[in-house]
Order: structure tokens, then sequence, then C-alpha cells
């Protein structure tokens, strides 16, 4: 029944043709010039496609003979996905237009990265997960290097094109591997071959190569090269909105690939993400103690994070990707906040990035000098705040899961991580008075920076509920 | 008044809300009313912790004045006092005015330094009556955040290293407590502290990467509770932090860190490691004897050369945190007795002698020994005063620091009399160093021309060790009002430990046979 596939997947299809159809009335229309009124509407259409896909609750369809799979997990995701973009994308547009890049194929771009997104986590089959993938990987090359003019910016472009190439081309072979071992490109295939005749050398060789290539995506360590580079060079609205949605929908095709193509082999995959999470979160946390650039350092800081949500996953079970869930939704609102904040830091109508640029800032804006404060001991882990809970969760699924070695990397790594968090707070409270940066009034990014700091501190009541949709979600990727 | 617990434990947060969300501006009057906020806070939370005294019953040894919500997690918002916990709740709530007080000259980020203590009073009150692990980690660790403030934006010349040590060597010990409470959690499948107490945990010795573990899973876990409580103490070797700390901190600083934060570390060996890991409690006791014989010894001995104030009582207060050790790891009745009486002693006569560093440091802007000499002359009252916490301090009859190092030497000496021995003779050292310290800053001839304008205290600093006088010399005397408190729980939990060591013994004997 087509018109029943259809109907799943709706909303990747209204956000694409809305994409579409914003691209013929910008190249049609006043080009430049519309780029707000359409950054605007793409904005509010994915509030409302969020809004739609958290109001499918429970319920679980497929589409496209399994190509397609709509359960509580893809909703969670799209859901979390859906709102950072929107967010993303307003809090960077005055920004994008004080810096002359607001074009008109922005906004457009976005959307049709995060149409990729969606399909990359209701992917059921292997040609789907590459299709969402490379949709939404080709629209961030471009995102990236958005400001054609700097040299950084495109550079940044040309790294991340590359490398990310090649680890599509990886994926690529591993799915090729996955698909001769097994007979079939569908997730649910792929498991039953394995329950039915064990797992096969070339299976796992497969799976080895597709986590590569997806760890790539996720900047996870060894595959993290690009990372600092790139979000240094890109545009900073570009650089918010790469840490937030896109690492999003890798880590949840992760956590879709690992269980519903090889959840009948939990031992084989656990090793993999194992290390990448000891490995990330060691690399992060060591790495961006030398980083002057908030940015670098914010790279660094996801790349550690990364590895958080990743001790969830390799714990292998329910909780476990209740956690991740639960690790990325937290990830992700701490991030829009420090990120709000990263927007409005300038000097003499310059953005600036150095953290030495901060000294003495709680002077001159002491409430969100505040604000900053607080997501930087929520993204340290310190309770009350929420970052604090989502450690919690990701350690307790590790211990709960037999692997209490890796929660004791975490935690140490936590300690490393802190400092560079301390840092900032150092430079902000007890540094060196230097020239202030200028108090610029940005209504949408300050607002953004309290929200979300209140959130960290208000969320220690009950998480905003999240944990129970998280645990939803999760039970429905993991049978 | 069922949420009497809650009450004493948010009125000073919600003080410092209505302080950052009304307050506004820098100038005099609005300081000033930063200050009145928070003294009248912290006064009204004594008030509500008076009526929490009077209403408990010392011979009931459950929690008393229990509150319990539904939080997230399976985890629980559960709060509740027993005899050992309610004195240091009374500690904290009376401790906190005098503090505030303390900072009353202060004229750089006045709102911000209220907000600071009385948050840090809400996190302080927490540890002690929090009856959920969870809830116990987070007012635990979140008291670093106001501290690591403190120190690092009031503090002295040094403040930025001794904030960062500060805040990271604490929270290294911390996160393995977090991982060890995890373990516990999957172990037992909850968080509440009433029924882990009951709850037993395994014993049975497994090998991990090649080390044959006695004691099993409790004396992994005991070592990661001791990695954050021990720092927290602090026992040596992990000391190093406090110095440090101390002498950057302002004097309001000192006195909280002194007088109710190392206090945690104790709580802590009290409310799990000694109750909840009796067997490896047992077996690392000589340890912790030891440790804390080294460190009444060494800490004293060090002590001896300090030159600067501060540093000087920072390196004392860890030799009598090794007195409380000592006291709790003899695990009998005059040695938990003492360490709890010892503690709260200690928060009375270290905050005093911080505060008095402070008097002498606000005239003249330095704390090292060779700028003083004579105050005698120009501050009799200083003087006497000095002398009384001095003498308190090297543990004197008739003050509160003789009942609790002789209770805690009462036990020790049943346990293992070498380790008394060898602590007693830091009793001796201690002598040394406070009263050469007494003797260089206080006696002698006024020499020093920048001295000869040295007022005496006034009625403010007159005002605020007032009290500590009197909790220093009725403590000493009559004794009775703390031990009564706490006699029954720590009796209940002394008689736990001896019978979850002989169930112990009765088992592997079993097994043997």
């Amino acid at each position: 029944m087509i018109g029943a596939d259809l109907y799943t997947a709706l909303p990747e299809i209204v956000l694409a043709l809305f994409a579409m159809a914003a691209l013929m009335v910008g190249v049609y229309g006043s080009k430049d010039k519309l780029a707000e009124p359409i950054l605007w509407a793409t904005a509010g259409m994915m509030v409302l496609l969020g809004l739609y896909a958290g109001s499918m609750g429970l319920e679980a369809t497929t589409a496209f003979n399994g190509m397609y799979i709509s359960d509580a997990f893809a909703h969670f995701s799209k859901m979390v996905i859906l709102f950072a973009a929107a967010v993303v994308m307003v809090m960077g547009q005055s920004y994008m237009s004080a810096a002359g890049l607001l074009r008109f194929e922005y906004p457009i771009l976005i959307a049709l990265s995060v149409v990729g997104m969606m399909l990359m986590v209701s992917s059921g089959d292997l040609i789907a997960m590459y299709l969402g993938l490379e949709l939404q990987s080709l629209a961030l090359y471009v995102v990236a290097t958005m400001n054609r003019d700097s040299l950084r910016s495109t550079e940044a472009g040309l790294k991340y094109f590359i490398l990310g190439a090649l680890a599509s081309g990886l994926l690529l072979y591993g799915a090729s591997l996955a698909y001769g071992y097994s007979g079939t490109t569908l997730f649910a295939g792929i498991i039953s071959t394995i329950s039915e005749d064990g797992m096969s050398l070339g299976l796992l060789m497969g799976l080895a190569f597709m986590l590569a290539g997806l760890a790539f995506k996720v900047s996870a360590v060894p595959f993290h090269m690009w990372t600092p580079d790139v979000y240094e060079g890109a545009p900073t609205p570009v650089t918010a909105f790469f840490a937030t949605a896109p690492k999003v929908a890798a880590m949840a095709l992760i956590a879709r690939v690992v269980h519903e193509a090889f959840g009948a082999v939990p031992g084989d995959w656990m090793q993999i993400i194992a290390f990448l999470a000891t490995a990330s979160m060691f690399l992060g946390a060591i790495a961006a103690i030398g980083q002057r650039n908030i940015k670098r350092l914010m790279a660094y800081s996801s790349i550690s994070h990364m590895g958080f949500a990743f001790v969830g996953l390799a714990a292998g079970t329910e909780q476990g990707v209740q956690a991740m869930l639960v690790y990325m939704a937290i990830y992700v609102t701490m991030n829009i906040g420090v990120f709000a904040f990263i927007l409005t830091m300038s000097r003499d109508g310059k953005p600036v990035t150095d953290i030495d640029s901060l000294g003495q800032y709680s002077k001159a804006e002491p409430l969100r000098a505040l604000a900053l404060l607080i997501l930087m001991f929520s993204l340290a882990g310190v309770p009350p705040l929420v970052g604090f809970f989502g450690k919690f969760y990701v350690l307790w699924a590790a211990v709960e899961a037999g692997m209490t070695w890796l929660a004791v990397a975490g935690v140490v790594a936590s300690v490393i991580g802190a400092f560079y968090y301390l840092r900032i707070v150092y430079y902000m409270y007890f540094g060196e008075e230097i020239e202030p940066m200028d108090t610029v009034r940005a209504p949408v990014q300050a607002t953004l920076l309290v929200v979300s700091a209140a959130i960290m501190v208000l969320g220690v009541i009950n998480l905003f509920g999240i944990e129970g949709l998280a645990a939803l979600a999760a039970e429905a990727l993991v049978k | 008044m069922l949420n009497l617990l809650s009450i004493i434990t948010f009125t000073p947060a919600i003080a410092a809300a209505i302080l950052a969300i009304f307050l506004r501006g820098e100038d005099e009057a609005a300081q000033s009313n930063a200050k009145w906020v928070a003294l009248v806070a912290t006064l009204a939370t004594f008030a509500a912790s008076l009526i929490l005294l009077v209403g408990f019953d010392p011979q009931d040894t459950g929690f008393q004045f229990v509150e319990e919500h539904e939080w997230i997690m399976g985890f629980t918002y559960k709060m509740g006092v027993d005899g050992i916990s309610i004195l240091f709740v009374m500690l904290t709530t009376f401790l906190m005015p005098i503090t505030i007080g303390a900072c009353w000259n202060v004229t750089h980020r006045v709102k911000e330094y209220m907000i600071a203590f009385l948050l840090l009073e809400t996190l302080m009150i927490g540890v002690f009556t929090a009856l959920d692990l969870v809830l116990f980690y987070l007012f635990f660790e979140a008291g670093l955040i106001p501290m690591f403030l403190i120190i690092g934006i009031w503090g002295g010349k040094d403040r930025i290293y001794a904030a960062f040590k500060f805040f990271l060597y604490t929270f290294l010990g911390s996160v393995l407590m977090l991982v060890a409470m995890i373990a516990m959690y999957v172990d037992a499948g909850t968080t509440d502290i009433p029924t882990l107490l009951q709850h037993q945990f395994s014993t049975e010795a497994f090998s991990l990467a090649g080390w044959q573990i006695i004691g099993g899973m409790q004396t992994l876990l005991w070592l990661a509770f001791f990695a954050s409580f021990a720092v927290k103490m602090p026992m040596w070797p992990v000391h190093t932090w406090l110095p440090d700390a101390h002498v950057q901190a302002p004097t309001a600083g000192s006195v909280i860190l002194a007088a109710v934060l190392l206090k945690m570390g104790g709580y802590g060996f009290l409310r799990f490691s000694l109750p909840m890991f009796p067997v490896a409690s047992d077996i690392f006791a000589p340890l912790v004897l030891w440790l804390s014989a080294i460190a009444i010894v060494y800490t004293s001995l060090v002590a001896l050369m300090q030159e600067d104030m501060k540093k000087l009582i920072a390196y004392s207060s860890v030799a009598h945190m090794g007195f409380v050790t000592m006291g709790i790891f003899a695990a009998n009745q005059q040695g938990l007795d003492g360490a709890i009486f010892q503690m709260i002693s200690h928060g009375f006569i270290s905050g005093a002698l911080f505060l008095a560093v402070g008097v002498i440091y606000d005239r003249m802007h330095t704390r090292e020994i060779v700028a003083y000499g004579g105050l005698i002359n120009r501050m009799p009252i200083y003087a006497a005063v000095f002398l009384l916490f001095t003498m308190a301090n090297v543990g004197l009859p008739g003050t509160s620091g003789f009942v609790g190092e002789f209770l805690t030497f009462m036990g020790v000496f049943q346990v293992n009399t070498w380790v008394a021995f060898f602590a007693a003779t830091g009793v001796i050292l201690s002598a040394g160093y406070a009263l050469w310290l007494f003797r260089r800053v206080v006696m002698g001839e006024l020499i020093k021309e920048s001295l000869k304008g040295i007022k005496d205290m006034d009625r403010r600093e007159k005002l605020l060790i007032a009290p500590l006088v009197a909790m220093t010399l009725i403590l000493g005397v009559y004794p009775a009002l703390v031990t009564d408190i706490i006699g029954p729980s720590v009796s209940a939990l002394v008689d736990g430990h001896t019978l979850a060591l002989q169930a112990h013994e009765a088992a592997s004997q079993l097994v043997q046979n």
C-alpha cells in the first residue's frame, strides 16, 4: 500500500517538499532578501513536525517493506533533532545576517540535512540508512563553507568533505559486506540470518566498517580529527548546528544498527563501542586542556561527551539505550546554551573566540556569566545540575551491565574534563581584567542561554519527564 | 511539623534566591541589605533547627522527622535525622550566622558572597539530613561549587591555584564514590539509606586482575567511599589541598571549611563506611588507625614549622581530624562518641581560631607570624580569647577539646595500644605548636612599629566569638549535652557493627568446617 507507506513517512516528505518549495520561492523570488522569512518558516515547520513526531507516541509501523521504521525510538530522536535544529537556526540568524552570510540557501540546506537525519533514525535497511546519511552529510558539507570568502571556512568544508567521503566509503564497504554475507539489506533480515547461522567473519567485518563510518559522524576517537578544525572554521551558527542535531541523529542511528541488525550478538559490538567510548572520553578531556579557542574547546568537549553517550550504548541493554537518549537530549540542551553565548561574543563588532576575552565577564554581564557558569558546571557533570544526571544514567547502565571498569574510566575522564570547564569559570569570575567585550543586546541568544541554564537547575526536580519518554523509546528499540 | 527538615534545609536557599532576584545595585545600602538578609535567614534557620533539637527524642535510635517524596529513576527525596546527624545540623546552623557576621567588612561583590554562603548552608545541611544515596551525593558534591567560587573570587593571592586544587582533588575523590553508589544501587535495588543500612553487601572473596579481593564487594565499595571521605576529612596523605585552600580562602570561608565541610568526611564514615560495610571496615581498621596516628604526629610536626598562621591552624585541623578517624575506626562506644564529640568541638574551636586570625588579619593584612608579637599589650581581650582557644586546641581539661581527645584515646586504647601511644605523642606536639604560636603572636614586648596603633576587638568581633567561647567551655565542663544525644544512636551502631562481624565470623567458620 503505497498510500499508507507515504503516510507513515509523512514528516520527512512534508519537510522535503517544504524545502523544495522554499527553494523555488527563493530562486524565483528576491533571493537573499527572502532568507529571513524562509528561515523563520523552516524553523516553524520543524517545530510543528517535532510536535507531530511527539504526538505519534508509541505507534510502531514500518513502511516500504521494512525500509522505514516509525517507532517510539524514531519519534523521540526526531523530536530532539527537530527542536534542536529549529532553535539553533533561529539563534544563529542575527549572527548570519550581521556577517552577511544569511543566504536563502542556508535554511533550505539545513532543512534538507534534517530530512536526512530523520531518515537516518527511521531507517530499517542499509540502503535507507545510507541515503539518509548522505543527504545529511552533503547538505552539511555545503553549510560548513557558507562563508565562501573565508579561507578557514572553505578549508573546514573541504576537510569535512574529504574525510566525510572517506567515512562514507568505509560505511558503504561495511554495508556491502553485511549484505553479501547475509543476503539482505534489511536490518530485520540481518538479525534473523545471524540468529539462524551465527555471526560470520564477513558480517563481523561489515559491522566493524559500518561502526567506523558512523563513528566518524559522531566524531568519536579515533575518527575525530576533523572536528576541531571544522568547528573552528565554520561560522559559529553552523558549528552550533554541527554540535547538536547531527550528533543525535548519528548516535541514534548507531543504536538502531547495533540493536536492530546486530542485537543478537551484542558481545561483538560492545567491545568496539566500549573502546570508542573510553578513547573519546579521555582524548576529549585531555586535548581540550590546551585549547585557547572556545569553539575548538567545545569541539573536544563534544568528543568527550560522545564518549559518555557511547558508555550507555556499550552496555548493550535497554537501560543503556535509554541512558544514551537522555544523555543526548541533555547534551543538546547544554550545547545550545553554550553556543548561544558564543554567538554573543564580540569585540569592536567582530566575533571573538579566545577564552581570554572572557576576563572578568561576570562584572559586565552578571546574569549571562552566571548562566554560563551553570552550564559549565553542568557540562562537567557536577550535581545538582542536569548534566550530572546524564552522566549518572550512562554510568548506571554500564555498571548494571557489569562494565564497572568503563564507569570508573568515565568518572576519571570527567574529573580531567572538569578542569577546562572550570577554567572558563575562572576567566569569567577570577580572571584578569582585560578590555571588555562589546555589550551586545542579543535578546534571542541571551534568552536561550538563560533558559538552558534554568533547565539545568530546575531539571533536578524531575528532568522534565524526559526519562520516561526515553524509557519508552528504548523499549521500542531493544526487544 | 512534617516538613521541618526541608524548611531548615531550604530557608537559606530561598533567601539566596530572593537576594539574587530582588536585590539590585552595588552601593552601600544594597550591600548592607544583602548582609542583613543573609543574617536574618541564617538566624531563622538556627531558630528552626532549635525546634528540631527540642522535638528530637535521643532514645529513639531510628530516623526522626522523616519526610519522603517520589523523585526520578526510583530515587526518593527522603530526609531525616538520627542521633548521629542531628548535631551536625545544629553545628552548621549555629555557625552560619557567625560566618555571615565574619564577612561584615567585605565590600567586594557582597551580594554574590552572601548568595554563595547561603547556598552552601543549604547544601551542608542537606548532606547531614539526606536519607537517599543520590540525594546525599547531590548535596555532597554541589557544595564544591560555592566553595570553589568563595575561594576563587574572594580569596588571597594564590587563590586560583587553591580553588582548582580544592575542586579537582575533592571531585576526583567523590566520583569514585559515585561509581560505588551506583554499584550499591544495582546490588540492593534501592538508594534508600535506611534500607541500605539493613542490606548486607557480599563479602565473598573474588579475584580481580590476578588479585584476591578479601572481603569481596564490600572491600571495593569501602575503598571507593574511603577515597571520597579521606580526601574530604582530610586524612594523611591526601590532605595537601587543605592548607592551600585554608590559606587562600577568606576568613569566613576558612571558618566554614574547617568547622563544617571537613565534618562531612567523618559523617560519611559514620553513615556509610562503618555500618554498611562492617566486614571491610574491620579489615581496613588497622590501616586507618595507623594512617590517623601518622597524620596526628606528622601534621603536628609540620604545623610546628609553619610561618603562616592560617597554614598552622590548617595543619592542626588535619591532626585533629586524625583523632576523629582514629575514634571512628576503633568502632566502640567511646571511640565513636569521642569522634563525634571531637568533630563538634573542633567545629567551634577551629572556627574560633580562624576568626581570631581574621581579626588581626583585618587590621594588619598579613598572616605571617613574624609580623606580630606582643599583642597582649594593646589587645588584652583578644589575648584572652586567643589563649582560651589555644588551650582548647591543645586539649586542656575544662575545654571541649579535651573530652573528644580523651574519649577517642579511650576507644583506641582498647583496640590498638600502639596507635594510642603514638597518637598521644601528637598531643604533646600540638601543645608545642599551639603554645609557640601564642607566644610568638601574643606574648612578649610590643616592639614592632606597625603594631603600635592596633586596636582590640570591637563589639562585632566580641559578639561573634562569644557564642564559641561559651560552647567550648560548656561542652568542656558538661559533655553530657552531646553524649546524651548521640549515645543511643552510637550504641545501636556499635551493636550492629559487632553483630555483623560476629555473623561474618560464624559464616566463615562454617565454610572452613
